[in-house]
């Protein structure tokens, strides 16, 4: 078998040699068929190996057996590491099923009992009346949101992803398209494409899945300035530079149909955003990412504030943030200790018109900005402990709107939290947080336990 | 603004073109024995850099940005595979935008897929921890997969790069020369080691224990993947306190507290055993690096 293989290699380099440029694709053809025969080579190789162990662990097994009986008298361990009988199957054979091609399937469980001082009906930011998902966390035993992903490549040149999130939603169930997406991955010259709904690149939070955030509840800004979390449709294209610094630039247009964009304005491309990202090591034993986003969405009938009775922005809302995250571990070895610091900066800039529930719309133009800087200390495997504070920075829209929920806040929205959590495997985690909260209209104090546990298949995260 | 971006990132390509013409190509290795394997059969032709040193876990490692720099260089990702590295590649290949390593690729390369796996299985349920379905992932403890591996990484250079095709062909045959001989000689040093019995942190060594007739007694994980617990450890005290075992091996981003524990209760040898090149100080490339397990192996043992 070995043959036909050296034989269409030799054939491809004789082909090669005497080729002019211009046949360069036919080049690229070739390769993929000599690759194609390849692996088809090496399945059957690997499948003759198979066979082969299975005789080889049989023998050792009954070799095992043997001596296990001749040494009754001698107070040998029990075979608990020995080899199994399960163990001599193999991974799944190539072809036949019609399983085979399934998507990758993971279910992620998260749920949340949380305490409340105060009334978490009554929350609300002065000044920054909350979109979207944003809000605090459900009271009581809750059980969140369940994520149904599925994921897999679509042939050789894209790869789709699906995030159903399974809610309840007033006593109804519901299913929501959290993010599907399509993503081109054969682009030349370091570009990468995506199309579908996804989370915007904007920001650090942003892109990444609740699941692996260190906290159970998103920063302020992320509550004020992004509806909890800013998703939407479109497509975004990426491209890193062939550097040793990890340089990553960016786009996205996008639909503008979520917070804090609304109506999807501009016959449905009502946003873009821009962002750059960079990277690197410090040594051996540190990393860091920072970067910086753009986000420019124009607002039809933005809702926010009382669900029931919404306040209604129309006009631009742009969004600047500058991202930094450091991580640290001891010789890089993540495993057992590491620490995460991480802080954002954004700076909104709302200009337009507001109208009031039952009023008339009154220009509107006020610069916020909001902020978190967190910690997240790992000392010994399994055990985490992790400090945040975050704050928003009020700006006055103008005496209109003295007396209404759009006016500044006295003193600037503040939180501190704390958390500590414990993860008996990377797919299991338990969490105890506590938050000293000074954003709503009285001081409260909350804290809470959550679950997060993952069945199926787990993504790799990103960094 | 956004064709201002477009066109910056165009001025950008182009002043960052020369790079991607760089004359050695380019060998990004999940693990420093894929890359020591590089260099030996590549020589100058090949620039290595490997993800991961020797004191580091590599079932877990963040996929950093200074990583997904070099998988956006790379000609050619070579990696043990068996989904020892599921928790970071994918997320290094989904980010770097470099189609040509993308798996399917000539320039992708899974080194386990070219020798005897062990320890595969079809039933797989989280509860017994982390289990790699595929087959145990720690190949390169046994220097004959390595063997293996040589000759399709040597083929796989050749065909990223045929116009060198001679020197890799030559660099494999030298290489494959002093290998054999060393593998002699090992074998023939490591003798005395035929029979006894290890207890191992996790299972990272049960192709050496295959290779030189070693016999895997428990290992101080439980459940793989999760930390060894103090039931299990008492467990195994008892067990072990009348004899049945002649050393306890961990690699050396292992935490030394288990082994430590276990060593001073039956009193065996424990023994921190590079797992790749760069885990002590006198393996520094392949060949260093089996001298030095089979000798701190002996010491334990008690034959100098």
């Amino acid at each position: 078998m070995r043959i036909p293989l050296r034989v269409a290699i030799l054939v491809l380099g004789i082909f090669s040699a005497g080729i002019a440029q211009a046949q360069q694709s036919e080049i690229e053809q070739l390769r993929t068929a000599v690759e194609a025969l390849r692996s088809d080579y090496e399945a059957r190789i690997a499948e003759l190996e198979r066979r082969l162990a299975v005789a080889e662990q049989n023998a050792i097994q009954a070799n095992y057996a043997a001596r296990q009986a001749g040494a009754a008298a001698q107070p040998t361990p029990p075979p608990e590491t020995g080899v199994r009988q399960d163990s001599l199957a193999f991974a799944p054979a190539t072809g036949s099923r019609s399983s085979a091609y399934n998507p990758a399937i993971g279910v992620i469980f998260q749920g949340t009992a949380w305490n409340f001082d105060n009334d978490p009906e009554d929350y609300a930011i002065q000044g920054f009346p909350l979109g979207g998902e944003a809000g605090p966390i459900d009271e009581g035993l809750a059980l969140g949101e369940t994520e149904l992903i599925f994921n897999a490549n679509v042939d050789d040149k894209f790869t789709a992803w699906l995030t159903a999130a399974l809610a309840l939603e007033d006593g109804e169930a519901i299913v929501e398209i959290e993010e599907a997406w399509v993503e081109a991955t054969a682009l030349p010259a370091g570009f990468g494409a995506r199309f579908g709904r996804f989370f915007s690149g904007l920001g650090y939070l942003n892109a990444r899945h609740r699941h692996t955030w260190d906290f159970a509840d998103q920063p302020l800004p992320y509550q004020a300035f992004l509806g909890g979390q800013y998703l939407d449709d479109g497509v975004q294209m990426r491209w890193l530079a062939p550097t040793d610094l990890y340089m990553e630039f960016g786009g996205e247009w996008l639909r503008g149909d979520r917070y804090p964009t609304a109506g999807a304005a501009k016959s449905g491309a009502g946003a873009y955003s821009l962002f750059a990202k960079f990277g690197g090591d410090l040594s051996a034993d540190s990393s860091w990412l920072a970067g910086v986003s753009y986000l420019n969405g124009t607002a039809v009938d933005r809702p926010s504030g009382d669900e029931d009775d919404p306040l209604l922005f129309n006009g631009d809302s742009t969004l600047t943030a500058a991202e930094f995250v450091w991580k640290w571990a001891p010789d890089g070895n993540w495993k057992q200790k590491n620490l995460i610091v991480q802080a954002e900066y954004f700076w909104r800039d709302d200009s337009g018109d507001y109208t009031l529930p039952g009023g008339s719309p009154l220009a509107y133009n006020a610069d916020q900005a909001g902020w978190y800087a967190q910690a997240v200390y790992q000392p010994v495997p399994r055990w985490r402990v992790g400090g945040r504070i975050d704050g928003l920075a009020g700006d006055s829209p103008g005496p209109l709107f003295d007396g209404t929920e759009l006016a500044a806040p006295g003193s600037d929205p503040r939180r501190y939290t704390i958390m500590t959590d414990w993860s008996n495997s990377e797919f299991s985690r338990l969490r105890l947080q506590f938050t000293r909260d000074e954003s709503g209209p009285s001081d409260d104090t909350q804290w809470g336990v959550q679950y997060i546990h993952s069945i199926g298949a787990h993504g790799a995260h990103t960094f | 603004m956004a064709t201002a971006m477009i066109r910056m990132m165009l001025v950008l390509l182009l002043a960052v073109s020369p790079h991607m013409a760089s004359a050695k190509l380019n060998v990004f290795a999940c693990e420093p024995e894929w890359a020591a394997l590089a260099t030996e059969i590549g020589q100058s032709l090949v620039e290595t850099y490997s993800a991961t040193t020797a004191l580091q876990d590599p079932h877990y490692i963040q996929a950093r940005p200074s990583l997904i720099a070099k998988v956006r260089q790379a000609d050619l990702v070579i990696c043990s595979g068996a989904e020892l590295e599921i928790g970071w590649l994918p997320a290094l290949l989904q980010k770097a935008n470099n189609r040509g390593v993308m798996p399917g690729q000539p320039g992708f390369m899974e080194a386990s897929n070219h020798v005897l796996r062990l320890d595969a299985t079809t039933s797989v349920d989280r509860a017994q921890g982390d289990i790699h379905p595929r087959g145990n992932p720690h190949i390169q403890t046994n220097p004959h997969n390595l063997t293996a591996v040589a000759r399709a990484l040597g083929g796989r250079l050749k065909d990223l790069d045929p116009d060198n095709a001679g020197a890799y062909e030559q660099g494999l045959a030298g290489f494959l020369e002093r290998w054999e001989a060393a593998i002699a000689k090992w074998e023939a040093r490591a003798a005395p080691l035929r029979g006894s019995r290890a207890i191992t942190h996790h299972k990272s060594w049960v192709y050496l224990e295959r290779w030189l007739g070693i016999e895997e007694a428990a290992n101080l994980e439980a459940i793989p993947g999760l930390p060894p617990t103090a039931t299990h450890l008492s467990r195994l005290t008892s067990e072990f306190k009348d004899g049945g075992a002649d050393f306890i091996v961990r690699s050396p981003y292992q935490d030394s507290r288990a082994s430590e524990w276990l060593s001073e209760r039956i009193g065996v040898a424990a023994v921190v055993l590079p797992l790749t090149v760069g885990g002590t100080d006198k393996a520094q490339d392949l060949f260093s690096l089996f001298d030095d397990i089979i000798e701190r192996l002996l010491e334990a043992q008690g034959h100098d």
